[in-house]
């Protein structure tokens, strides 16, 4: 019984609760004879689009700075890096480097400069990050509207100027990465390409962590006063970590639209951060520490539910209860996290 | 008939014996002096007077208590207001932004009725400002110091603020027993000065006061009685009129002290300087030290001892960088930058706080982490090296941590324990082990064995004496407890009111140790 309390209590019950509705759907949906493989090809897509989302977490909360709710600032980079490509009618690994070459820079300037404010504002970073992702998505609409776009698949078909809401991405670069050496399986669709380029962006993580910069941040996100006294400029990696998660979001809403297939701007960006948040979370991860196992399972468990809970509950209720109990668990599990912000 | 009389009264803290059978008598208007080292038992004794939560949550007290003959036992601060006993605590309990009537008429405050109130209650009246005012002018003339009532207290001096603390004390009509702990601690001279004036002018109004104080001289000065504790005994009462501050002294520290020092060294001219300050100060709040000058050799053990808040702590976080500081530190005869512990570590000064939870651990990480972190971060050790890369080497970290667990004991589950759930002893182990690990050749040492258990004291005073012999390390000790700094130090100074009052050596009276502490011109008591 011991042992099973304490497997219990490695678990959590954030994780629990996630994992044993995950099951009673999968079970449901057997059982209403839904077809489990476009499930399963369902969930690796999703959880392909999503996880470097929800990997751009991780630098913030091992630098201490919580976790990242401003992933607008480096979506919106990221999308200014699509715009500049496809206005360049830029399309396959092209379209999809020039993207990445653009938005990269971008972000890591705008992670820096949102850093130093982050910096005097500490202990607060969720919320200010929350109130400054609205305030830069409301600037941004501006700009979609009066950038000088001017590739007619990009722009409003009547009157030539402004960015449409939309974007489709099919002759540009959509798809490049869910295509690169996909697979079936067992009725299962592998999109291998967007796995690996996930793999190598949390290798990436994962080794900067354990470098002697990487061990700082961390370091610096575990107990400032040790940091302090150890010589460490607690600042610089917070703003650090910072800069590596916008850089992240800017990398990861590439990746995610050349999978959706558009690009999505105007008000969208503003929807990114809370479920990346409660995904990390779900895996296990606390306002003080999240590792790359953390985001693996997070996002398995919350695209999972999110994939399989719609058709079902579409079948035995409702249409819309699937996103209602989406955005139930999502903010549920973010309110849950947040109360118990000492607790491992 | 005496005010206040107590009778064994002793307290019991999870089984330690904090407090044990004092016995006091307090007549009205007499100004009563308690006297004691920290940790003596001072505040305990004041908790209990005063009905302070935590002496009932911890399972009450022994003894008895009476006031003008009734029996009196507090449960709460309000019910010890009700009797007449006040207090004046040490940090201010005052509202910053309320004016000086307000604070001295906090939640007293006098009222007149209104429509409202005759309906909804007492609690909706309003408040008669004038009566108030002319309350407050009142209990300030009384006092015989001048203040503006209508000024806020943000930005009075600390000598008023006290003021107005007290005066709020004696606004309460029924006082009959003032409490003052440590009231001159914050107070320049000729504040405290004026403050000794005040406390006789209470004394003739019939208010006894009892003064918890470390300053002897002022303790001959004001009061009629003294009473001395030393680790929560009574060890005597006394007529002031008695006895001179060196006969308190030495009864406030005259405990056996067991010195197992074995060999005395002498350090002559020759030895290298392995640190020097000048001038140093340092901003550490509660811990102001005001220009100090040290010079510590090469191969020493240099005590650093002196009551707390008077500055002590502050010189080593100073030294470290950690609080804002002024003058010159020089290692080896080279200047260092101040305010950066990064260079101080780099040029290999170690330093183990006395803030063990807070700076000196990461209590969310493993042990081997902890260990290890100096070492890699300033030397770059436990690295590979894979082209341009650097990785943690996790194997190397994990058996220098196996290795410092098994040579320093450390009773935990493993080297991937987190340091949170050790025991005080284990993680001060812990911090000693990093250390180890570091290697430096100055080692600054706060307080190293507050908060744990005898066998882990022995065993992290005997590391320190070790290094000290094997690898000529030199080391800086700060502790409050002289017995400790006599067991192992060459040289100890002592640190009074943020400046140094003297350099002693171990076998120095403890006497001569307790005058000092207590800020006192040594040379000159002593002589006469």
């Amino acid at each position: 019984m011991d042992k099973i309390k304490a497997i219990y209590n490695k678990i959590g019950f954030p994780r629990f609760i996630i994992t044993l509705l995950l099951f009673l759907f999968i079970g449901i949906a057997f059982f209403l004879d839904l077809s489990l493989a476009s499930m399963f090809t369902d969930i690796l897509k999703r959880f392909g689009m999503n996880a470097i989302l929800v990997l751009a977490m991780v630098p913030t909360v091992q630098s201490g700075s919580g976790i990242n709710m401003n992933l607008a600032l480096g979506v919106i980079l990221g999308l200014i890096g699509c715009l500049v490509s496809m206005e360049l009618g830029l399309a396959g690994w092209t379209g999809f480097g020039v993207a990445l070459a653009i938005a990269i820079p971008l972000a890591a300037l705008a992670g820096y400069l949102y850093g130093l404010m982050l910096n005097r504002v500490k202990g607060q970073e969720m919320t200010v990050g929350n109130y400054f992702g609205y305030s830069v998505v409301s600037l941004m609409c501006i700009f979609w509207l009066l950038a000088p776009f001017k590739n007619p698949q990009l722009v409003w078909a009547m009157g030539g100027t402004g960015l449409r809401t939309t974007l489709t991405m099919d002759d540009s670069f959509g798809k490049v990465l869910d295509n690169f050496l996909s697979f079936e399986i067992m009725g299962v669709t592998i999109p291998t390409g967007l796995l690996l380029f996930f793999a190598l962006c949390a290798l990436i993580v994962y080794v900067f962590s354990n470098t002697k910069t990487g061990l700082a941040m961390r370091v610096s996100g575990s107990g400032e006063k040790f940091a302090i006294s150890s010589g460490l400029n607690v600042d610089r990696y917070r703003i650090l970590g910072i800069v590596i998660s916008t850089v992240l979001a800017a990398t990861a809403i590439i990746v995610y639209s050349q999978s959706f297939g558009f690009l999505q701007l105007y008000m969208a960006p503003l929807y990114v951060s809370m479920p990346a948040a409660a995904s990390i979370l779900i895996g296990g991860a606390n306002l003080r520490k999240a590792s790359i196992a953390h985001v693996i399972i997070g996002t398995l468990l919350f695209q999972g539910l999110l994939t399989v809970s719609l058709p079902v509950i579409n079948i035995i209720s409702e249409g819309s209860m699937a996103e209602i109990i989406r955005i139930v668990i999502s903010n549920g599990i973010i309110l849950y996290a947040l109360t118990r912000k000492e607790a491992v | 008939m005496s005010l206040l009389k107590l009778e064994g009264i002793g307290k019991n803290y999870f089984g330690n014996q904090v407090l044990q059978d004092v016995s006091i008598e307090i007549k009205a208007g007499e100004i009563h002096g308690l006297v004691g080292e920290n940790g003596a038992g001072k505040s305990t004794l004041m908790n209990i007077l005063f009905g302070m939560s935590v002496i009932h949550s911890t399972g009450g007290y022994e003894g008895k208590m009476w006031i003008e003959g009734e029996e009196y036992s507090p449960m709460t601060p309000l019910e010890a207001m009700e009797r007449g006993v006040g207090m004046v605590h040490q940090e201010f309990m005052l509202i910053p932004g309320f004016t000086i009537t307000e604070n001295v008429k906090l939640n007293r405050e006098n009222t007149k009725p209104s429509l409202i109130s005759k309906i909804l209650g007492k609690s909706l009246e309003f408040l008669d400002f004038d009566n108030m005012e002319k309350d407050t002018i009142e209990s300030l003339n009384k006092l015989n110091v001048e203040m503006d009532h209508k000024q806020k207290v943000a930005g009075l001096p600390v000598g008023y603020m006290q003021f107005v603390e007290i005066a709020r004390e004696i606004d309460k009509s029924n006082l009959k027993l003032l409490i003052l702990d440590e009231p001159t601690a914050v107070l320049t001279e000729s504040e405290a000065a004026d403050f000794l004036k005040i406390i006789k002018k209470l004394s003739e109004l019939e208010i006894a006061v009892l003064f918890i104080t470390h300053r002897l001289d002022e303790i001959k000065e004001i009061t009629e009685n003294i009473t001395v504790l030393r680790d929560g005994q009574m060890v005597s009462s006394l007529k002031t009129s008695d006895v001179t501050p060196i006969d308190i002294a030495a009864l406030m520290v005259g405990r056996d002290v067991k010195i197992k020092k074995t060999n005395k060294r002498a350090f002559d001219e020759d030895t290298p300087i392995a640190l020097k300050v000048e001038n140093l100060k340092v901003l550490m709040p509660g811990e102001l030290v005001k220009g100090i000058d040290l010079e510590i050799k090469k191969g020493e053990i240099f005590g650093i001892g002196g009551l707390a808040g008077q500055g002590k702590i502050g010189i080593a976080n100073g030294i470290m960088g950690l609080y804002e500081t002024s003058g010159k530190i020089y290692k080896n005869g080279v200047e260092m930058k101040n305010n950066d512990p990064g260079a101080m570590l780099d040029n290999n000064v170690a330093f183990l706080s006395e803030d063990r939870k807070g700076v000196g651990l990461l209590l969310d990480e493993p042990i081997d982490l902890n260990i290890a972190y100096n070492a890699m971060e300033s030397r770059g050790r436990f690295f590979n090296k894979i082209g341009p890369l650097t990785q943690v080497d996790k194997a190397a970290v994990l058996q220098n941590a196996n290795e410092m667990i098994k040579l320093l004991d450390i009773r935990c589950r493993g080297p991937k324990q987190h340091t949170r759930s050790l025991s005080g002893g284990n993680q001060q182990k812990v911090c000693i082990a990093r250390a180890l690990t570091f290697e430096p050749e100055v080692l600054l040492i706060s307080e190293p064995t507050r908060g744990i258990d005898i066998g882990a004291k022995e065993l992290v005073m005997d590391t320190l004496v070790r290094l000290n012999k094997e690898k000529n390390l030199t080391i800086i000790i700060t502790s409050s407890e002289l017995a400790e700094l006599k067991q192992i130090s060459d040289r100890i100074a002592i640190i009074a009111e943020g400046k140094l009052n003297g350099i002693f050596t171990p076998d120095t009276d403890d006497v001569i140790f307790g005058l000092a502490m207590s800020g006192e011109n040594v040379e000159v008591v002593a002589n006469g």
